[in-house]
């Protein structure tokens, strides 16, 4: 990472929310400051959020139940949102969802505000709602989600499992705007983190501008499909 | 799925409130009571039938894909499984199933990831989307696109392999075979009949699925 073109750094503190219109042109690195951590990320084209990350259409163009790096993120459009252009992760896991709170209350009892203070127990749905309202959007605009820095493995018989230690400290994905993406980020726990103890981690972010995706990009050559999305992302912007 | 379990129904269907065929590529949209019953027949043989839920009172609580599989921890949907809504709830249950195998990660077809997925030039062919949308805008209750979320497809093998891949599988189900739900509360129901042309899932052939509704017991 070349550090005279980042525009700027700073962390989302554990169990936390962010959002921020990533532009087309720039790349966001996230890092995981301590290991463990999970961030819980869904996506609009801020400039018509009508087009939003489609889960099934990023996992059924390229054949994918896992995200890493070459992967990209498909609007409902047949367009691009994001491209994962770096990757020490090895495995994002785009199938189990956000954390709830009745998730959260029954896995680790009530901790409210008036008696922790700023360390009360948030969850993702509702992170997600929160931030949503704030860009004029609401619950019927939340969609799937994807969660950075976790790995959760399907057996044939399709059983779910959980993979813990998936990232280390210092471990890092960055995303590629593709167009001018809405990206809403928590780092509340993954929804099936067994951990017993309401632990989230906080992420360092750092945003930097990047040049347009080469002919010979490997999140464009990672599947023919990709070649036909960023055909039809640039073809957007014509 | 190596363990599927088949379930028949104890349902007559000389008993059926109301039985309704849907021609492939046509979308059908109904109000389901608590505690009735909703059959989909596979009358053909490996036809998708994409389909969404919302509760009857919110539409904004709708079908989650991902709460579903989370809660019961399984990718694939069969007898038993409980549909969870975005809010937490349970719209329906699978109470029978003969085909054993549904998926939920594979979405509906659209134009323009058909565009994506085969060719540019496939923009013109009819889609799941499309039907949907059209539900919705003829419905009139205020719905739009942002309400088309991630679908179950009945009758559809779209296996997770353990490396994190995704395949498309020949279907596992055959003329005949049908899917059970038991509303567990006032539900709206949005069916696409698969279009779909480009995919050897259904041997390039959509076909008709019949839908068959039962009272409650208690009523």
């Amino acid at each position: 990472m070349n550090e005279r073109s980042v525009l700027w750094e700073e962390t989302v503190e554990p169990g936390s929310a962010w959002s921020h219109v990533l532009k087309r042109g720039t790349t966001l690195r996230i890092t995981d400051i301590e290991g463990g951590a999970n961030v819980g990320a869904i996506f609009y084209n801020f400039d018509c959020p009508a087009e939003r990350f489609n889960l099934p259409d990023t996992l059924k163009a390229q054949h994918i139940a896992r995200l890493t790096k070459g992967c990209v993120l498909y609007s409902d459009m047949g367009r691009i949102l994001c491209s994962i252009t770096e990757d020490t992760v090895g495995w994002h896991d785009p199938l189990s969802g956000c954390s709830n709170a009745a998730l959260v209350t029954a896995k680790y009892g009530q901790a409210r505000y008036q008696e922790l203070r700023n360390e009360f127990h948030k969850n993702a749905r509702d992170s997600f709602l929160i931030e949503l309202e704030k860009w004029g959007l609401g619950p019927r605009d939340l969609t799937a989600n994807v969660n950075l820095f976790s790995r959760v493995t399907v057996k044939q018989n399709g059983a779910m499992t959980f993979c813990p230690r998936n990232s280390i400290s210092r471990a890092h994905v960055e995303l590629r705007a593709e167009m001018n993406v809405l990206l809403i980020l928590n780092t509340c726990p993954h929804p099936l983190d067994p951990s017993p103890k309401y632990s989230p981690k906080p992420v360092r972010l750092s945003i930097r501008k990047s040049a347009p995706p080469a002919s010979n990009d490997p999140c464009r050559l990672f599947r023919p499909e990709n070649v036909r999305g960023f055909t039809l992302t640039e073809r957007y912007f014509l | 799925m190596s363990e599927t379990i088949l379930v028949q129904s104890s349902l007559d269907p000389r008993d059926a409130i109301s039985r309704y065929v849907i021609p492939a590529g046509e979308p059908w949209l109904r109000e389901i009571r608590k505690g009735e019953y909703l059959r989909i027949v596979d009358l053909e043989g490996n036809q998708a039938v994409d389909t969404l839920f919302y509760n009857l009172r919110d539409y904004a609580e709708r079908y989650s894909a991902q709460d579903t599989i989370r809660e019961q921890n399984n990718v694939y949907l069969t007898t038993g499984t409980r549909l969870m809504s975005s809010a937490g709830n349970v719209l329906l249950t699978i109470v029978a199933d003969t085909c054993g195998c549904h998926d939920t990660l594979g979405g509906a077809c659209a134009t323009e990831s058909n565009m994506v997925r085969y060719a540019i030039e496939k923009r013109h062919m009819h889609a799941c989307r499309q039907s949907f949308l059209k539900a919705v805008i003829e419905w009139d209750h205020g719905m739009d696109k942002r309400d088309i979320t991630s679908n179950i497809n009945f009758f559809m093998n779209v296996p997770v392999t353990p490396e994190g891949g995704l395949t498309f599988k020949d279907g596992v189900s055959a003329p005949g075979k049908y899917v059970e739900l038991r509303a567990e509360m006032d539900v709206l129901v949005l069916i696409s009949n698969c279009p779909q042309l480009n995919n050897p899932c259904n041997a390039y052939n959509p076909t008709p699925v019949e839908v068959l509704i039962w009272a409650g017991r208690d009523a």
